[in-house]
């Protein structure tokens, strides 16, 4: 779903989902600054990861958010700007690989259960925890695939749920390989 | 350095937290430091008794101190220091961050904090200011290990300088500053993630050469930024080269000499008339230094509309924000224009000129003299008598806006104002500062009755440090720019805008500065002389002026060029035979 916006120059331009990849040197108050960026701009963060990259001292933030290109090439030369900023890269139009972890506390009865567990095997999830009423399920995926899952087993009563947010690498062949 | 062979024989040697930070700042070439004490940061002050290479000035409002540091780094180049408490004496600061923030003046805060173990626990005096100043400042630390502050030191003031320059607060709590460790000033600072932009890339310098000779109608847009980066000359010389005619923002002022007739004075929301429409009608507009702000620019879509830009800025985010140019150049003012300057050649203007000079004739800045006091005619007196050999320190409202326009500007850094934040109770503080750093011209502090009183507690410092400063309050007894729309665009229905005043001549008085009060415009010009030449120490005048004026021309908020209102007085004709009859170019639009 896209809503027309007005940007610079007064040319209309459409907020759309954009997959932002941010290389930050982990120092104190770091990610603090970049979540504040986007609340300055009154952007939603829709999904954050963040952890360790190859270099000790460097985390990689992948952040989802929704907003006008104009604004988000805004968003991207602030964040170059800061200090503690190794590399931004907005993913959105790039070939990327993205995936997801979710954890899911699913409601269950005896008689529920084998169907859930059907659903777990066509979705190659597996299964973490279970007790009398309730089994958990863990899936990763890309962001359709973790939505859909989620959807399948929304009728069986989600106790509780627990998404990482989407991490992504660029593809080394840009396109399809 | 004073001290550097001193500081030499300290070099490795065991110390205080507190003496490494004042070592710090004598490495750093800091000559003096604005500030006031509290619990949290009693053991920095302690420090401060043995070391007094520095100069404390002890204020009596830490907001006092924020601005004095921002109108001694506008008036000198060098960073601003504070020095403050923790809990509200931090906070107190916040105002004065956020407009070095706006306004991209070099100040490093350092602010006292509680002992790192009670961070978090509401301890008495706490207050997160590294989260409170998040946003508002380039750069914030905490200082968690005392081996960590002399890096920081450096770091702090590398980072306020650099690039586009901007306020960094560092954090000390008392436990860590009491800790021991070697001194040992690092010789480099190590951000390889923060590498500025200095050199413009010559490719786009060349693109922007071809651009500019092409153009008939040309104009040079001219911001804070060519003073940051002490390129006034090298503009003068670029405007000169291409007699390309020049306005400048509100921070711009002074980069280019206003007796000039290239000069078009200030443009934007109160800007001249002429600089305006020129901006409006011109082919090729050359944006130095300057960010296209809402002040400035009126309605985004409509701005320069017919114009090719080119932007010349360190800041690469400043660029395409708000309108989109044609020939972006990334880069140091300075260093650019150096550049451009090889490969751009003289221009073709004189119609063009011409033109302009008939829209001045058409639509000066003006105003009539009558029995009442104006502050058109106080600051325009100011301008005559010191021939803009001064550092006038305005506050914020029509005062302001009048100084920009009747202050005949000639010299950087002689016009230091809150701009982006447009903060009241700048102008005192602000000068305080200024005085303190420049000793080669008088300075004067300009506030509306309203303004002056929102930090009138400096008049303290400035009559215990004996300032030879000119203090000027004009008094109206209205919040005037306020009460201007209220009449303007609210039916004149003026809600809170009245001042009731102390008699501020007696005000001085109690804080032992000389004082004058100005009602007859007569006395204009006798009793500002007087002030100029008084240099024993401060001196006030208050200028009881009239209550309702508006300032214009004026381009009400998010609107264009056609909707430009200018003063409803007369253009006075001009003395003798009638003005001759000029062929004036009619440009074709579109």
């Amino acid at each position: 779903m896209t809503t027309a916006t007005k940007s610079i120059n007064g040319e209309s331009s459409t907020a759309q989902k954009h997959t932002i990849s941010i290389l930050v040197q982990n120092t104190f108050g770091a990610f603090n600054r970049i979540a504040g960026l986007f609340a300055a701009k009154g952007y939603n963060i829709d999904s954050l990861s963040v952890g360790q990259t190859e270099d000790e001292s460097v985390s990689r933030m992948t952040i989802v958010t929704r907003g006008d290109d104009q604004v988000m090439e805004q968003i991207t030369k602030q964040l170059n700007k800061l200090i503690d900023t190794v590399r931004v890269v907005d993913l959105t139009f790039e070939s990327f690989v993205e995936r997801e972890l979710i954890l899911i506390k699913i409601q269950t009865r005896a008689e529920t259960r084998p169907e859930i567990m059907q659903i777990a095997e066509i979705f190659r999830a597996k299964v973490v925890d279970i007790s009398p009423k309730t089994l958990t399920l863990e899936a990763t995926g890309s962001q359709q695939k973790v939505e859909a899952i989620v959807k399948m087993l929304k009728p069986f009563g989600i106790k509780e749920l627990a998404r990482t947010g989407r991490v992504a690498l660029k593809r080394e062949f840009q396109g399809e390989v | 350095m004073s001290s550097s062979k001193s500081q030499r024989a300290h070099e490795g040697k065991m110390m205080t937290g507190s003496e490494i930070f004042v070592r710090s700042l004598i490495e750093e070439g800091v000559e003096v430091i604005f500030g006031y004490p509290g619990g949290a940061i009693i053991g920095v002050y302690d420090a401060l008794v043995d070391l007094s290479d520095i100069k404390h000035v002890l204020v009596r409002h830490e907001q006092g101190a924020t601005h004095a540091a921002e109108g001694y780094a506008k008036a000198t180049g060098k960073p601003g220091v504070v020095l403050v408490t923790s809990g509200p004496g931090a906070t107190n600061t916040v105002t004065g961050i956020a407009d070095a923030f706006m306004d991209s003046v070099p100040i490093v805060v350092f602010s006292g904090q509680v002992p790192l173990k009670l961070i978090g626990n509401d301890a008495f005096q706490e207050a997160d200011i590294v989260g409170i100043t998040r946003p508002i400042t380039k750069h914030n630390y905490l200082v968690k290990d005392v081996r960590d502050l002399a890096r920081i030191v450096k770091e702090a003031f590398y980072i306020a300088t650099s690039g586009r320059p901007g306020p960094v607060l560092v954090d000390l709590p008392k436990d860590v500053m009491a800790q021991k460790a070697a001194f040992e000033y690092p010789k480099s600072v190590n951000l390889p993630n923060y590498v500025p932009t200095v050199e413009g890339h010559l490719k786009q310098i060349k693109k922007a050469a071809d651009l500019i000779n092409s153009a008939k109608r040309p104009v040079l847009y001219v911001g804070g930024g060519v003073i940051q980066s002490n390129a006034a000359a090298e503009l003068t010389e670029l405007a000169r080269k291409l007699q390309c005619p020049v306005t400048t923002t509100l921070h711009g002022l002074g980069s280019f000499p206003e007796t000039d007739h290239l000069s078009m004075g200030m443009l934007g929301m109160h800007g001249t008339w002429y600089s305006n429409i020129a901006v409006s009608y011109c082919d090729v507009l050359i944006a130095v230094g300057a960010r296209f702000d809402d002040r400035v620019t009126g309605k985004v879509e409509a701005f320069a509309a017919e114009a090719k830009k080119i932007h010349i800025d360190i800041d690469p985010s400043a660029i395409s924000k708000n309108v989109k140019v044609d020939v972006p150049i990334v880069g140091d003012v300075k260093r650019v224009l150096l550049k451009l300057l090889d490969h751009v050649k003289p221009l073709d203007t004189g119609d063009w000129i011409k033109t302009i000079e008939q829209w001045k004739r058409e639509h000066p800045l003006r105003y009539k003299k009558g029995k009442a006091l104006r502050m058109q005619q106080v600051l325009h007196t100011l301008g005559e008598l010191t021939g803009g050999d001064a550092v006038v320190v305005t506050d914020v409202g029509q005062h302001q806006m009048w100084a920009a326009q009747f202050f005949k500007w000639k010299h950087a850094r002689s016009h230091i104002t809150s701009g982006g934040l447009g903060t009241m109770g700048f102008s005192l503080p602000a000068a305080m500062g200024a005085a303190f750093g420049r000793k080669d011209l008088p300075v004067i502090s300009i506030s509306g009755d309203g303004g002056f009183q929102m930090n009138s507690q400096e008049m303290a410092t400035v009559v215990e440090h004996r300032l030879p400063m000119k203090i000027f309050v004009l008094n109206n007894g209205f919040l005037g720019m306020v009460r201007q729309w209220q009449e303007l665009f609210w039916r004149k229905r003026y809600s809170h805008v009245q001042l009731l005043n102390p008699d501020f001549v007696k005000l001085a008085e109690a804080y032992g500065c000389k004082a004058y009060r100005v009602t007859d415009p007569a006395e204009i010009e006798p009793v500002t002389r007087k002030a100029l030449e008084y240099s024993e120490g401060p001196v006030f005048i208050e200028f009881v002026v009239a209550k309702e004026d508006n300032v214009y021309p004026m381009i009400p908020t998010g609107q264009t060029v056609q909707e430009m209102i200018d003063t409803p007085e007369p253009v006075e004709p001009p003395n003798g035979a009638a003005a001759e009859a000029e062929e004036v170019m009619v440009l074709e639009k579109g």
